[in-house]
């Protein structure tokens, strides 16, 4: 079964058409990519997906739950982590805390507990400092843990953002765009990275402007254009598909 | 949090060794000024809570304390004695929660004892907190401002306009609060050093517990929320419930903080509930360093204590407000932050 | 209810109505340039009467307003080079302090020169029991100056907007910012431009109700909260709407009289205020696209 899957999605702001009729699902220890254009649509259908926007009609299932329209935190719980496309980390705390941050779903320390530092509190938060230091040392950033977050280097936060989601123990990650803006060897390094969280069991969607890491990468690949799914199938016959075809090199002409 | 533990240590000591010099100078009447120095500043370390940590302003924190001052002001001092006979005040007064005493013009006022006074004026003050917050914390920035501004207005005109409130005269001869027999919140001249002790327990109490909670799994949610309050909800952060939790808890320390003072004083007035004094707390919480409960604490005892030793006389509001335009201008980490060189370079970079 | 004293009531919510449409547009000039609300807005108002008042005392009517208007005008200037145009990316929480502040002091300020003293300019023509009549409900010639010049301004300013080289380069720094910049407008005067324009708004409409509201050194806490909220009620940045609810707000207030102590005057705002932010924060008459994030 699916681990998520959508069905006939709407979303409109104001007059735009964000999203037509999209309907897809995700199969369970998978990679997947979703791929189009510029405003094409893949932001909104993550910010669907994450809870961050109500579809307008349309159905999405995830790990057998419907989920649209739940609060992100929930959805969270549920076992979806996200990255965003432009890096959100928390200023003024270290990269360990950042990925501290990750296990709060797992945690349960309140207000009350917390004040009074009560001793289920503290093994919570050693347990906590564990686990988060096993994440930055999987990703081997451990030397990292302390510095502040925002003023690491780009490629650096963009780890680290990722560390942050992997330490909720997702069932479900969201990428959005975790090449943009990296160079050649850390792209490269990132198709690594992202092969090995695949490997350690976390099904991964991907929306990715970098062809060949998503050629590289993926086992199913999904194109939007101006909010329609115009294809969904294997990376190389995606690669050979007409109307993907025509899009990409629409939007080329369009450019020159 | 070691380094937390000493910093507690040592602000224990210098609360004792104040109180050392201070009598043995003679000098005990700075005691007074202390003391309520340490209510408001209370009232800050709330407000460092929200707006610092958790980075929600609140323009209306005044409203909370007068909340809290007049909810306990107005039980302590109604009389009662003309309903005696009604079964409400029969009942209470069964239950032992009424007190009888004579006023300073030896008129027999029968009313709520004070236990009652403080506790109801926490609960009215989490209530409303709670009430007011579901709605107020949706919005963000300018909106947000705007919107406690416009509830501490509301608060302000209540009290201003109301007649069990006392109006413009405010409520006085407000009963000590005794705590237990031989201990009470009163401006006596002999409780004067219990009193001072009173008020430092209180702060260093709300100092512990709220080093405490910014070091924890809480503290790391607040502080997500006022970074990228997205990004905290991506991570399971129930943004809106903490945001609630922890404006009713800083909404709370407020009343409690206007409950002991105005036993302390013996009254309260409605200058306590205008827009110049929330926008005084906001001014303190700002010079300390917004996100900092050492630096809050050092402004609120400074400023307030100057402020109450009639140091900036006529020109009280007008400080506050230059407090507020240079730390924001020059200095917006906060006083105990500035780096002199640096501001000078920044100064004449731009210059 | 009497029918004539309900027309007076109208016609005073009409003038209270106008004033704080005007801050309201103040708002929306600078908000719409800078994403600032300028808490100080009223102070304009404040500033711009009681000059016009202390410089009446020496000057005719007219030229004493005139000279007040630009003395206000050259405050809002100098309060925007002194205070924001310096500042690189500042937060919306530092901006609101700064404004916060900044109203504090010129209060303080005005307390200092003008004392606590309820002043007043003189009625424009005729006096305080002077009236016109329209179908036998009398009103305030005063009432007619508010109205016209009120109207006037809100006119002139469109007019501005839509047909000058500044105005037209203040709606491109409105609409986006970066590209007003890359194509050559200077972005920073424009913010000045923008400070002064409201500065000079608050400050006419400050001498024209003063023989009617009176004027204080306080007066501008207050106008500035009805005029945000009137400003949220229009949705912000959209004048027209603005003009639209100041007059509702100042008959609501005006009417209110009737049915509760003045004392609790102040709270319609608030309330609509806390209503408008809860439930329909675009405003009234605003489209849910205008909303922008803070
Ligand atoms: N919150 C919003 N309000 C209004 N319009 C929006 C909103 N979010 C997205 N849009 C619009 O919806 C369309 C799709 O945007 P989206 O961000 O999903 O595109 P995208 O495929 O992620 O593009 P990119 O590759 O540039 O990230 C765009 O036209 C965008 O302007
Ligand atoms: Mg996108």
């Amino acid at each position: 079964m699916a681990l998520l899957s959508a069905k006939g999605l709407n979303m409109s702001f104001g007059g735009l058409k964000a999203l037509k009729d999209v309907s897809f699902s995700v199969e369970p220890g998978t990679i997947k990519a979703l791929i189009g254009p510029n405003g094409a649509g893949k932001t909104t259908l993550f910010n669907l997906i994450s809870g961050y926007l109500k579809p307008n009609s349309g159905v999405i299932v995830f790990d057998g739950r419907q989920i649209q329209g739940l609060p992100p935190h929930r959805i969270a719980s549920y076992g979806i982590a996200r990255t965003f496309q432009h890096i959100r980390l928390f200023p003024g705390m270290t990269v360990l805390e950042n990925v501290m941050l990750g296990l709060h779903t797992h945690t349960r320390s309140g207000f009350l507990s917390s004040m009074l530092r009560l001793p289920r509190t503290r093994n919570e938060e050693r347990f906590v400092r564990e686990e988060a230091m096993q994440v930055l040392k999987m990703m081997g950033i451990e030397d990292l843990a302390d510095r502040e977050a925002t003023r690491l280097a780009y490629g650096q936060q963009r780890i680290v953002e990722i560390a942050r989601a992997l330490a909720q123990k997702p069932k479900l990650l969201l990428l959005d765009e975790p090449a943009a803006g990296l160079n050649i060897r850390e792209t490269r390094q990132m198709g690594i990275l992202i092969h090995q969280i695949r490997q350690s069991g976390v099904t991964v969607f991907i929306v990715e402007h970098d062809m060949s890491l998503v050629m590289e990468i993926s086992d199913e690949v999904m194109v939007l254009s101006y909010g329609e799914k115009i294809a969904e199938d294997h990376p190389l016959a995606i690669q050979k598909n007409e109307e993907v075809i025509k899009v990409y090199l629409g939007e080329e002409d369009a450019q020159n | 949090m070691k380094g937390e533990r000493i910093k507690i240590g040592l602000l224990c000591l210098l609360l004792v060794l104040i109180d050392l010099i201070t009598t043995s100078v003679a000098r005990t009447y700075y005691l007074t000024q202390l003391t309520m120095s340490l209510y408001y500043t209370l009232v800050v370390l709330g407000l460092v809570l929200l707006m610092g940590y958790a980075g929600q302003i609140s323009l209306g924190h005044a409203g909370f304390f007068a909340i809290g001052g007049y909810t306990t002001a107005v039980l302590s001092t109604y009389n009662l004695l003309k309903y005696k006979d009604s079964a409400v005040v029969k009942v209470s007064s069964e239950l032992g929660l009424l007190t009888l005493r004579e006023n300073l013009y030896g008129e027999q006022i029968l009313s709520f004892h004070p236990w009652i006074g403080v506790l109801l004026s926490l609960v009215i003050a989490a209530t409303v907190a709670y009430l007011i917050g579901i709605p107020v914390l949706k919005l963000k920035g300018h909106y947000l401002a705007m919107a406690t501004l416009g509830f501490g207005i509301i608060v302000y005109r209540i009290v201003l306009g109301t007649p069990i409130f006392g109006e413009a005269d405010g409520v006085s001869d407000v009963p000590p609060f005794v705590i237990l027999p031989g201990l009470s919140i009163s401006g006596q001249m002999d409780e004067r050093r219990a009193n001072y002790y009173i008020a430092s327990l209180l702060v260093v109490v709300v100092v512990y517990l709220m080093t405490n909670l910014i070091n924890s799994r809480v503290g790391r949610a607040l502080r997500a929320i006022h970074g990228a309050e997205d990004a905290a909800e991506s991570a399971g952060v129930d943004t809106a419930e903490y945001k609630l939790k922890v404006f009713v808890m800083s909404a709370v320390i407020a009343a409690l903080a206007g409950a002991f003072l105005t036993h302390f004083n013996g009254g309260i007035g409605p200058s306590e509930a205008s827009v110049m004094k929330s926008v005084r707390y906001v001014a303190i919480v700002a010079a300390g360093g917004m996100a900092s409960i050492w630096g809050g604490l050092t402004m609120a005892m400074l400023l307030n204590f100057l402020s109450l030793r009639g140091y900036f006389g006529q020109y009280d509001d007008a400080v506050f407000g230059a407090v507020l335009i240079l730390i924001m201008l020059f200095a917006p980490e906060g006083l105990l932050r500035v780096n002199p060189a640096g501001l000078l370079k920044n100064i004449f970079k731009r210059s | 209810m009497n029918i004539e004293l309900f027309f007076q009531y109208i016609a005073g919510g009409i003038t209270y109505g106008f004033i704080y449409a005007i801050v309201a547009i103040g708002f929306n000039i600078i908000y719409n340039t800078t994403g600032i609300i300028n808490f100080a807005q009223g102070e304009f108002v404040m500033l711009g009467s009681m000059t016009a008042i202390t410089l009446n005392a020496f000057l005719p009517l007219p030229v004493a307003i005139v000279l007040s208007v630009l003395i206000t005008m050259l405050v809002g200037a100098v309060i925007e080079i002194l205070f924001f145009r310096w500042l690189e990316s500042p937060t919306v929480l530092r901006m609101i302090i700064i404004t916060i502040g900044l109203s504090i002091i010129i209060r303080e300020i005005a307390l200092a020169i003008w004392g606590v003293n309820v002043r007043a300019l003189p009625y424009f023509t005729g006096n305080e029991v002077s009236s016109v009549s329209f179908w036998g409900v009398h009103i305030s010639p005063q009432v007619l100056w508010v109205i016209g010049v009120c109207s006037m301004m809100v006119l002139a300013l469109q007019l501005f907007f839509k047909y000058s080289r500044f105005g037209r380069q203040m709606r491109a720094c409105a609409d986006n910012r970066e590209a007003a910049r890359l194509c050559g407008i200077n972005t920073k005067n424009m913010v000045t431009l923008s400070f002064v324009l409201s500065a000079g708004m608050g400050a006419t409409a400050g001498c024209v109700v003063s023989p009617i509201t009176y004027s204080q050194y306080n007066m501008g806490v207050p106008l500035a909260i009805k005029g945000f909220t009137v400003a949220i009620l229009g949705g912000l940045g959209n004048s027209l709407a603005a003009v639209a609810g100041g007059l509702i707000l100042g008959i609501l207030e005006s009417l209110s009289v009737w049915i509760m102590p003045s004392a609790y005057k102040d709270a319609i705002a608030i309330s609509i205020l806390l209503l408008i932010l809860f439930f329909r924060p675009r405003g009234l008459f605003g489209r849910k696209e205008d909303l922008r994030e803070f």
